[in-house]
């Protein structure tokens, strides 16, 4: 079998910090595995500005970010970089299993470091009642859509949750000639930044709907209008004033899960809740040699603390291996 | 007048209190740095944003690629900003940087590309070539 001295899962922002780190603190051996087809993960469809403040000290866009990062990754000849590179299964003994086109490769790391970031959460986890018609998308799936692929989702949207991706959304949709008729948010106030809900809500006077929820999807093949309800003080319990807002399309943005599924299937402890890796040697979880990074570890809001945080963590594994 | 605005340069999302008379700021209370304090004034007096979207490419690796102006452009500019772009279309390989419109709509600002796209069929790695 194959080995390797560190082997990085991801190369999103998390990954490819933790790669350069690792590289500056003496690791000369460093795979690093992506499955998708280019470096950068999700900053490459977050188009909008606001990140590198902290660290760059200046504004950039998402993929400016991971330019920034890419360029300096590329230069290191002692990481080598695998893309379309999908790890299927891991063991405790550090063992990884991933398949790349036309091959099936398993390798032995003395050392791991997973930064597969985190998904969605869907609107089964909020339990919203109704038809499945087509029309309802996360709002980064939306935003993949947009910036990526170049489609328009829908033309009349309503968007439940006011996470930053969410209210992001509100202003590309917008933008692109959507009309967003409504924000819907279970609790009394704003889930995300408060310079998100001043420039991508109010600039655009898009009505908020705090304190509701969606109590009904409507549509059989299509989505057609969603029913609102408002809530009391838990959360639940419906206080009336049932409306209805017509919409094609409902996007999704009620916070975000670690992606943690290959440490688990490693046997690592993972809080039932939050879906983070419990563990007393923190970035390392309860398997030896095993690290987590950036929104695997725990779900950030900006990514210049997922640079920070996952440069100590490569410099943690390179300590690991200098023992 | 008092106005309340929140400031929009970094995430920290200051609320600011500005004291507006005759269409002037005389002083804003409640930032945290200086930047916070050019913000209200200019959105007093000329609200300003920077706007990214996306150019369909033609023979490209990818199908959009994402730009933004270089510095903010008046607001009520905006929409009419975001249909120039829709009709705009690139066909040669570019890299973040690189300007697409060097006096966007006669603005002052620079229209600039925010990632590297490569023509189609590119690949970028030697490692992957020997796949292929």
């Amino acid at each position: 079998m194959i080995k390797r001295e560190l082997v990085i899962v991801g190369a999103g922002p998390a990954g490819l910090a933790a790669a350069l780190s690792a590289y500056e603190h003496g690791v000369k051996d460093i795979l690093l595995l992506e499955r998708d087809q280019y470096l950068g993960g999700i900053l490459n469809q977050c188009i909008h500005t606001g990140f590198g403040i902290n660290y760059f000290k200046e504004l950039l866009t998402g993929p400016e970010y991971a330019d920034r990062f890419i360029e300096r990754i590329l230069k290191v000849k002692e990481i080598e970089i695998s893309l379309k590179s999908f790890v299927v299964g891991l063991t405790k003994e550090r063992v990884l299993t991933y398949i790349k086109p036309g091959k099936l490769q398993r390798i032995k790391a003395r050392a791991l470091i997973l930064a597969t970031g985190c998904r969605e959460r869907t609107r089964e986890m909020i339990h919203i009642p109704g038809m499945r018609p087509a029309g309802v998308f996360s709002a980064g799936l939306a935003q993949k859509l947009i910036n990526i692929e170049g489609l328009l989702p829908g033309k009349e949207v309503v968007i439940a949750g006011s996470g930053d991706i969410g209210l992001i959304m509100a202003r590309r949709f917008t933008l692109e000639g959507a009309l967003v008729k409504g924000i819907v948010e279970v609790q009394a106030r704003s889930m995300g930044l408060a310079r998100n809900m001043s420039q991508c809500v109010w600039d655009f006077n898009i009505p908020v709907y705090f304190s509701h929820k969606i109590s009904k999807v409507h549509g059989k093949n299509r989505v057609e209008a969603v029913s609102l309800v408002r809530v009391g003080e838990d959360l639940e319990t419906s206080v009336g004033c049932d409306f209805t807002i017509s919409c094609d399309t409902l996007l999704v943005s009620v916070g975000l899960i670690p992606e943690n599924e290959l440490i688990e299937m490693a046997g690592a402890v993972l809080d039932k809740n939050t879906n983070c890796p419990v563990s007393d040697n923190l970035p390392m979880t309860s398997i030896p040699g095993v690290f987590v990074c950036g929104n695997a570890l725990k779900v950030y809001d900006l990514v210049d603390a997922v640079s920070f945080d996952s440069m100590s963590v490569g410099y943690a594994a390179a300590e690991y291996l200098r023992r | 007048m008092n106005k309340k605005l929140i400031c929009i340069e970094c995430p920290k999302s200051c609320s600011l209190e500005v004291d507006v008379e005759d269409a002037c700021v005389v002083s804003v209370k409640g930032n945290e740095c200086t930047k916070g304090e050019i913000y209200a004034v200019s959105e007093i007096q000329n609200p300003q944003r920077v706007l990214t979207s996306t150019i369909r490419t033609e023979g490209l690796d990818l199908k959009m690629v994402p730009v933004r102006t270089d510095k903010p452009i008046p607001k009520d500019k905006i929409f009419e900003a975001m249909e120039r772009i829709r009709k705009m279309v690139i066909n040669r390989p570019v890299r973040a940087g690189d300007i697409v419109d060097a006096d966007f709509m006669r603005l002052g600002v620079k229209l600039i590309v925010i990632r590297k796209v490569e023509a189609a069929g590119h690949v970028f790695f030697r490692k992957d070539r020997k796949v292929a």
